[in-house]
This record gives C-alpha cells, sequence and structure tokens, in this order.
C-alpha cells in the first residue's frame, strides 16, 4: 500500500509527465485553450493510459519475457497503442454513445502522444516487473500509468484555467501565443518543482 | 542534383522542423539540457530519418495505401530498435543520457510526418536528401536550444568553460522550467522579426498529434481534423 502511494504521488505530482519528463508537450500546448476541452482531453488520457499500463505490461511479463523478446518492445508497445486506441474508439461508439460523445474526439489525437508510449516504456524501466510477482508488478504498472495521466490532466487544467484569463490581459506583442504558454509552462515547472521534497 | 541541394536547403532552413514548424517538441524540451545532448539526439533522430525515408520511399509502390500507417510504424520502430543497440554497444553513455528519448523517436512527429509528406511520394535519392536536411535542420535546432541552455545553466558549452569566473551560473536553465523559457525566448525573438513560424500562423499549434497539425500535411485521414473542429 506505501509503494502504491509513493508511485501516485511520486508520478503525478513530483516527476510530472508534461512539465518535468516533457512528454505530451503537443496536446499540452495545443488542447489547452479551453478548460472544458482540456478536461475532456484529460479524462480520455486517464483511460487509454491506465488501459494501456495494464495491457503492455501483462504482454510484457506473459509474453515477451518468457520468451526473451524484451528488446522488442518498443515495436509491440506502439502497435498494441495504436490498435487499442482504434479499438477503445470502436467499443465506445457501439456501447456507450454517451461516453463516446464526451471523449471520443479526443480518442484519435492521443495514439501518438508520446505519453502513452513513454509510460509504457517507463513502466519496463522502472523495473515494476522485474521482481517479485508478476500481479503486483502489473497492479504497480496501472497505478504508475493512471497517476501520471492524473498528472497530465491536472497539469493540462490547470493551464488552460491560466490561458482563459491570459486572453483578456494586455501581453507584448512578439509574446502573443505560442512564447506567452511557454512561459506560463515555464512558471508551473517552477510551481511543481515545489513538490520535489515530498517524496 | 539541384534538386537535392533543394531538398537541403528546405530542411535546414525553409521547413526548419525545430523552428519554423514546431516539430518533435518533446525532445526538443527535454534533452536539450547540454549542447553534447542536444548534438546526439539530433544525430540520432537524423539516422533514423534518412533510413526510414530510404526505406519507405522503395516500398512506396509496395504498401497498401489502407495500412500504410501501421507500416511506417513498423519499419520506423524496428530501425529505432537497431539504432537504440548501436547506441548500447558503441555509445553506452550517451544512451543512458538521452534515455527513454531514444524509443519515443518512434512517435517524433518528424519522422511520420517526413515518411508521409514526402518519402511516400518521391523517389528514394531525394527522399533520402530529404531526410537529412531535415534531420541537420533538427539537429541544428537542437544543438542551438543545447548551447544556449548550457551557457545560462552551467557557464559552458559542449562541456568546456566558456564564460569568465565572475558568471555566476543561472541553474534554472539548466533544469525543466529552462527548456519553456529558453524555447519561448526563442519564438518571442521569432514573432518580433516576423519570421516565417508556426507560432505566429493563427491556430496552428500541433493539437495532439502530428495527424491533426495544419502545418505539416501529414495526417491520417481528415476525419480527425473535423473531429478536432467539433472538440473546440
Amino acid at each position: 500500500m506505501k509503494t502504491l502511494l509513493v508511485i501516485l504521488i511520486g508520478s503525478a505530482l513530483v516527476n510530472n509527465v508534461v512539465l518535468s519528463q516533457f512528454l505530451g508537450i503537443c496536446p499540452f500546448l495545443g488542447v489547452s485553450k479551453k478548460t472544458s476541452t482540456a478536461a475532456g482531453m484529460g479524462a480520455a488520457v486517464i483511460f487509454v493510459i491506465t488501459l494501456s499500463s495494464l495491457i503492455t505490461s501483462a504482454l510484457y511479463a506473459f509474453i515477451l519475457k518468457p520468451l526473451d523478446l524484451t528488446y522488442l518492445n518498443t515495436i509491440v508497445f506502439i502497435l498494441v497503442i495504436a490498435a487499442l486506441v482504434q479499438l477503445v474508439e470502436m467499443i465506445l461508439k457501439k456501447y456507450s454513445p454517451a461516453l463516446y460523445k464526451s471523449l471520443g474526439v479526443y480518442l484519435p489525437l492521443i495514439t501518438t502522444n508520446c505519453a502513452v508510449l513513454g509510460v509504457a516504456l517507463l513502466n519496463v524501466q522502472n523495473g515494476y516487473l522485474d521482481k517479485g510477482s508478476v500481479a503486483i508488478g502489473i497492479i504497480k504498472s496501472v497505478a504508475n500509468g493512471f497517476a501520471t495521466a492524473l498528472g497530465f490532466t491536472i497539469a493540462i487544467v490547470i493551464m488552460a484555467g491560466i490561458r482563459e484569463r491570459i486572453e483578456y490581459n494586455d501581453i507584448p506583442q512578439s509574446f502573443k501565443g505560442t512564447p506567452i504558454v511557454l512561459i506560463t509552462a515555464g512558471l508551473m515547472a517552477i510551481a511543481f518543482i515545489g513538490f520535489s521534497g515530498i517524496i | 542534383m539541384n534538386k537535392c541541394v533543394e531538398r537541403l536547403k528546405n530542411g535546414i532552413i525553409t521547413e526548419n522542423p525545430t523552428f519554423v514548424m514546431m516539430l518533435g517538441m518533446c525532445p526538443t524540451l527535454a534533452v536539450t539540457a547540454s549542447a553534447g545532448n542536444g548534438l546526439g539526439m539530433g544525430l540520432t533522430t537524423t539516422a533514423v530519418l534518412v533510413l526510414s525515408n530510404a526505406i519507405i520511399s522503395l516500398l512506396r509502390k509496395i504498401i497498401p495505401d489502407k495500412v500504410r500507417m501501421p507500416a511506417y510504424i513498423v519499419i520506423v520502430a524496428s530501425l529505432v530498435t537497431i539504432v537504440q543497440f548501436m547506441l548500447q554497444a558503441y555509445l553506452p553513455a550517451l544512451n543512458k543520457s538521452l534515455g527513454i528519448y531514444i524509443p519515443l523517436i518512434v512517435v517524433n512527429c518528424i519522422i511520420l510526418g517526413r515518411a508521409e509528406a514526402y518519402a511516400s511520394k518521391n523517389d528514394v535519392v531525394s527522399s533520402v536528401f530529404d531526410g537529412i536536411g531535415m534531420g541537420i535542420g533538427f539537429t541544428i535546432g537542437l544543438t542551438l536550444i543545447g548551447i544556449f541552455r548550457e551557457l545560462l545553466g552551467a557557464g559552458k558549452v559542449f562541456g568546456v568553460d566558456i564564460m569568465p569566473k565572475a558568471f555566476e551560473p543561472i541553474s534554472i536553465f539548466v533544469m525543466a522550467p529552462g527548456a519553456f523559457f529558453v524555447l519561448a525566448g526563442l519564438t518571442a525573438v521569432q514573432n518580433r522579426l516576423k519570421l516565417k513560424g508556426a507560432s505566429n500562423t493563427s491556430d496552428a499549434e500541433c493539437s495532439g498529434n502530428c495527424a491533426s497539425c495544419k502545418i505539416s500535411d501529414c495526417g491520417y485521414d481528415k476525419k480527425e481534423s473535423v473531429n478536432e473542429e467539433k472538440g473546440e
């Protein structure tokens, strides 16, 4: 339980995926104009990353590792993620139109979000699946995936909130658009460094 | 021959992936804490880009249109795995400092973008030169940002002390926030000089993946950009 808590806080706040690891910068800059859109994107990312962490770590533990094929993990993971996103989109469309309506539009944007592949690879690199029982390793991976995606959502929603305010401010001409967003992100990153003492 | 020179110029200046197209932002921000890392990442990406452009151009008449994206992804992922092995064997220090960002070259917009926009439509020689041009453009971008950050944050360039003793390094620049600030400064300068760039054409930000980037004409199909507009 304690390790899970450490993983949760560590991945969501201390090593925030966007602000300290620089994964998923594109959606962070691109889909953060409105809070509602940002929250939708965040929800879709939580859904996909949690699911993909489960599937990729299971694949790694039950297929790649016993067969000594761990060096293929990049190829396998990216294909599984691409297929998974398509599949989730189709299933949601058929069985849960309401959920599809709120998350569906963001799903295609996630396929090449490097955070998804990044988390899958980090789960392996962190060694969750190398020692101890496989089940616990997979639970740790899923927790890590969920926490990372939660960190992404926190960052993108805060960013959208700030951007809505920035709209009405007087920004120097040259800093309008992307530069001011990057400055904001930098200031947020400084704020998130404050979490580094927690664990 | 003329065409090859034109491709090189296009990649390095006209459509520079870092400064003009603003593609591949994740590695641009993540590995540029020092000039050496930036250069290493740039060259690694160049190697993958040149090889993937060559192979995809060779196979452009064989790969069916409907499954081209998965096919490209498999090709790029295999190349990245090979390059990663080479780095592990010959440049273990670089491999260690770039870490997870080496396998993440697979999802770098530049590579799939060039495959889709250029290599799948043109012959091998010009695709290779397109890859070299784009790769050098990306390398220059990363190295420049790396030089800025290392100089301000550690007073060094490529690990060599440059600044006078009195200079107190502003260590924030080699930490995560510095990446955002340096890039913000560079795009602001670009805006100021009214240079052509992704940041000053309205609404041209990358919104989640290269498929929906209006600036790079890579992309799966129109469906996604329509979806995206509905979402806004």
